[in-house]
């Protein structure tokens, strides 16, 4: 077998109990999804943090680079009737 | 249906609690050791879960002793304050750790072997019985998809680490069958409902065993002695030595308490 260090890296997604998205909790090291699955099982899930789990290869994950932070997110805040803070919400209406 | 005696009960009970703790303490011994840090977490995780299912076997062990005799040792006195002929434990679990290979593949006999058994005993007509079973099932049925996966990969993995795997189930194979030998207390539980014949367990077992060693493309090892005795608290050597790193805080300071 190869060393650990060898081993590719997958980061882990678990969506818990009453959460309605996967959230990005770590990652870990395994030869293969099923090993990154059972590996993410044992490290991530032990203290019924979930009750799904998505793993994917880091290396499937495409980053925005910081560099570009301004081009991408800047202009957002300047506009604010993108942010629709004026209207009043029900209470009925959750997860907003 | 006459019930089994107190005294049949108490010695299954024990049966049942010591071979995942023997066994939970040699996964512990893994820890900060293992091949990898996620796999390192996994294993000891294993161990835990072994130790949360002996402790319930030992507070029921401990009820039925009070019943019995009016003067019951707690889950610590059973666990910790019990010499090495006392333990019911199979001589399996006390096999040392050895590479990982003989880590996994004495998992991997132990691991099929008890979800036979708990699935038989989660329909325990003993009410406590069939719940314990039917919480460690759960467990065990993770612990046995871990392992299989392990003896595949490993098996069938490199020339090195197949030779490993093939060593380790030589080594261990006398001690696989030993959880399907039957004698007085299982015939008494056996009567009463409480517990399955285990001997009849023995042939799923082995196909069980057969189909993921025919992935891992390990060859079942032909001789079919089974070494007994840990049933009669005749064990290895290597009980002792576990024993007396595992009870030695109680032993020296008895009734410590931070």
């Amino acid at each position: 077998m190869s060393t650990p260090g060898e081993w590719p890296l997958w980061e882990i997604f678990i969506r818990s109990q009453h959460g309605l998205a996967h959230k990005h909790v770590g990652s870990l090291h395994a030869v293969d999804a099923a090993m990154a699955m059972q590996n993410a099982r044992d490290v991530y899930t032990r203290r019924n943090e979930g009750v799904s789990i998505w793993v994917v290869r880091s290396m499937d994950i495409h980053a925005s680079s910081p560099d570009a932070r301004d081009a991408l997110f800047a202009p957002a805040n300047d506009k604010i009737y993108r942010h629709p803070t004026f209207f009043p919400m029900p209470d009925e209406v959750k997860h907003l | 249906m006459t019930p089994a005696p107190d005294r049949a009960l108490f010695q299954y009970l024990l049966r049942q609690a010591d071979s995942p703790l023997i066994l939970a303490q040699r996964l512990c011994e893994w820890i900060g050791h293992g091949p990898a840090l996620e796999e390192d977490i996994a294993l000891t995780n294993v161990g835990l879960d072994l130790l949360g299912q002996a402790r319930m076997w030992f507070a029921y062990a401990s009820e039925v002793e009070a019943r019995m005799s009016g003067n019951a040792r707690d889950e610590d006195a059973l666990a910790f304050r019990r010499d090495a002929g006392e333990f019911r434990n199979l001589l399996l679990v006390e096999q040392p750790n050895g590479d990982y290979a003989h880590t996994i593949v004495r998992q991997f006999l132990f691991d099929h072997a008890q979800w036979l058994l708990l699935s038989q005993l989660a329909r325990s007509s003993d009410a406590r019985v069939a719940a314990i079973a039917a919480k460690a099932l759960k467990e065990v049925t993770y612990h046995v998809e871990r392992s299989d996966d392990w003896v595949i990969r490993l098996g069938d993995g490199t020339a090195e680490s197949h030779r490993r795997m093939q060593r380790a189930l030589d080594a261990l194979w006398m001690y696989g069958g030993e959880a399907f030998v039957v004698d007085d207390v299982d015939a008494a539980l056996v009567g009463a409902g409480i517990a399955p014949d285990a001997a009849a367990l023995r042939a799923p077992w082995l196909a069980r065993i057969e189909a993921v060693l025919a992935d891992a493309t390990l060859a079942r090892p032909q001789d079919d002695f089974v070494q007994r005795g840990g049933r009669d608290g005749r064990h290895t050597e290597h009980l002792g030595h576990l024993l007396s790193e595992m009870q030695f805080l109680q032993r020296s300071y008895p009734d410590a308490r931070w």
